[in-house]
């Protein structure tokens, strides 16, 4: 069971940096200051989620490897994440959009993971829960601020929904590893957390005045590390440091 | 992060002499002044200009830095990095809320920085190229910048100097962190001790510059001294700067860049110091005036993300326009 657990984890732990990298990028650059501080903002959630739960499988597998070497010493082939996490930024829009998605389905599963039978998952839900309220708060309230705002906001974010949604039914699968152990009652069935998404999608899109598209051919492969081609670059950016000067403390 | 560097006080003033002289017995009591006090125009002038370039500098200040959150080398480090590269953007927004406390907007601000109408600190304009500059920054540039904000806790313009008190605890954080950081280094393997040693060699001198010219050089510095916006001498805090910091490079084996470098035990009225070496002013002017290494990158960078966030500003506003409009009918009922 340590070895379902370990690669669950993994998977979420995947997600939570991913993201939060992809958000990272921004800082710096954001269309306002405001914005300059609500994404790092962000980031410092996700990584600091990444962070506990990198140092729970590492515990889990009892290699002795830290959350840094579950972070900067697996390759592309090995990174568990859902493939909406790793898409680029492309604009603020795609961005806003990612986030909603991604914390529309992780507040419902932290909340769900509150019962969880792992007092390290309980822990790390306490926290997010909440964190993951507020990102679809911020990220809502912008996607329906593009939505409805100018021609040029409402083509983009129309774009974004055309080149996104179709990522969002991986956030529902679970593999084999994830399925073990909702079925021990250590973290929540993803398939049942799907009417609490769309409830909260439909919801923003109908002030956004967005649709959700049929999606006849859902993009997946994360878990099991088949990704696109962007995230080996992200990595390549990433690992730079670790992979340089191999064993060096920083 | 900030150091006074150039700013010297507008002294011009139309005003009269019983006004200026009211006002000045007011600083010399140590009286607070806020935003809506009658003051010199000059006064005015100096503070939106000081603040502005302060709240730039932060701004600007966090390109060099952001430069390595991607590329940081721990998830421990990256999240510190993030989360410091997020206060100097909270103490960009906070300065320029004091500035607009005198009657200047963010927006006017921000295009005179576009446009190279107003400064920020020279410092930014010097590249990141190692994972070691980012700890010698935190080190060096924020020591140097506390050493300049500290007396600036006691400005005489009231929302200045609460905006520093909070401003100077953050930045005596980020001196720490980025201490560790280089002791980390220092300690580490000898490819680390070097990229440390070299970042040192790199920001030691760029460092000192952030105080400014000489006392003799620098202009206008009476005036703001007498309104007591500056409390001390560029050459006073950088001393104290030297002072400070020679012992902590002693303590982390690096060699500081400077052969003339020697404990004075006259100094600083007997109590000793050290004398340094010539400050390169031609390398200090060059890059004051625009022509530091990033200098066209930084703000390219800043006009790019202000521009290419133009239709997200334009559609929030849009969208808050159809909000009102949609309210109004209800509210008119």
């Amino acid at each position: 069971m340590s070895e379902a657990l370990k690669q669950a984890v993994l998977e979420l732990a995947d997600d939570h940096l991913i993201l939060g990298h992809r958000l990272s990028e921004w800082c710096g650059h954001a269309p306002m200051l405001e914005e300059d501080l609500a994404l790092p903002n962000m980031a410092l959630d996700l990584i600091g989620s990444a962070r506990t739960l990198y140092g729970y499988a590492a515990r889990l597998e009892g290699q002795g490897r830290s959350e840094d070497d579950m972070a900067y010493l697996r390759t592309e082939r090995e990174y568990l994440n859902c493939l909406l996490v790793e898409r680029p930024n492309r604009d603020f829009a795609h961005t806003m959009l990612r986030q909603l998605y991604f914390a529309a389905f992780m507040e419902p599963y932290w909340q769900a993971a509150l019962s969880s039978r792992d007092e390290l998952v309980v822990g790390v839900a306490g926290k997010a829960a909440k964190e993951m309220a507020y990102h679809i708060r911020h990220a809502g309230e912008w996607v329906i601020r593009l939505g409805d705002g100018t021609e040029e906001s409402t083509r983009r974010m129309r774009e974004a929904v055309e080149d996104l949604h179709l990522y969002t039914p991986e956030l529902f699968a679970a593999s084999p590893a994830a399925a073990a152990c909702a079925e021990e009652g250590l973290l929540p069935d993803r398939a049942a957390l799907r009417p609490a998404w769309e409830r909260t999608i439909a919801m923003i899109f109908d002030e956004a005045l967005l649709e959700a598209p049929e999606v006849p051919f859902p993009r997946e492969g994360g878990r099991q590390g088949l990704h696109g081609e962007e995230l080996g670059h992200l990595l390549a950016e990433m690992q730079w440091a670790q992979r340089v000067y191999p064993g060096a403390q920083w | 992060m900030y150091s006074q560097g150039l700013i010297g006080a507008d002294g011009r003033s139309t005003e009269t002499p019983e006004f200026l002289e009211a006002f000045q017995r007011r600083i010399d009591a140590e009286e607070k002044i806020e935003p809506n006090d009658p003051m010199p125009e000059g006064y005015r002038r100096t503070l939106v200009r000081q603040i502005g370039q302060h709240a730039h500098s932060e701004i600007v200040g966090m390109l060099p830095e952001g430069n390595w959150i991607s590329r940081a080398p721990s998830l421990k480090r990256k999240a510190a990095l993030l989360a410091k590269v997020q206060d100097e953007g909270g103490h960009g927004l906070y300065l320029y809320s004091a500035a607009e406390t005198l009657g200047v907007s963010r927006e006017e601000m921000t295009e005179e920085l576009h446009s190279g109408k107003a400064k920020y600190s020279s410092i930014f304009n010097y590249p990141t190229l190692s994972w070691a500059d980012i700890g010698v920054i935190g080190w060096l540039v924020d020591g140097a910048a506390i050493m300049n904000q500290i007396p600036l806790c006691r400005c005489s313009f009231g929302p200045y100097a609460r905006a520093m008190i909070r401003v100077c605890k953050e930045e005596s954080f980020h001196q720490r962190q980025g201490y560790e950081i280089v002791m980390t280094l220092a300690r580490g393997t000898p490819e680390q001790k070097e990229m440390a040693q070299d970042a040192l060699n790199r920001w030691w001198w760029p460092s000192l510059m952030m105080f400014g010219p000489h006392d003799a050089d620098s202009q206008h510095s009476d005036q703001s001294m007498k309104w007591k916006i500056k409390r001390f001498t560029n050459d006073q805090l950088r001393q104290q700067f030297i002072d400070a910091t020679v012992p902590q490079a002693e303590y982390l084996g690096l060699t500081v860049p400077d052969p003339d470098l020697a404990w004075n035990p006259e100094k600083n009225a007997g109590k000793g110091g050290y004398d340094h070496g010539p400050i390169d002013w031609d390398e200090f002017w060059r890059v004051v005036k625009g022509h530091g290494p990033m200098a066209r990158d930084r703000i390219r960078d800043r006009r790019r993300a202000w521009d290419k966030g133009a239709w997200v500003r334009e559609a929030a506003r849009a969208h808050a326009a159809k909000r009102a409009a949609r309210a109004r009918p209800i509210a008119a009922e």
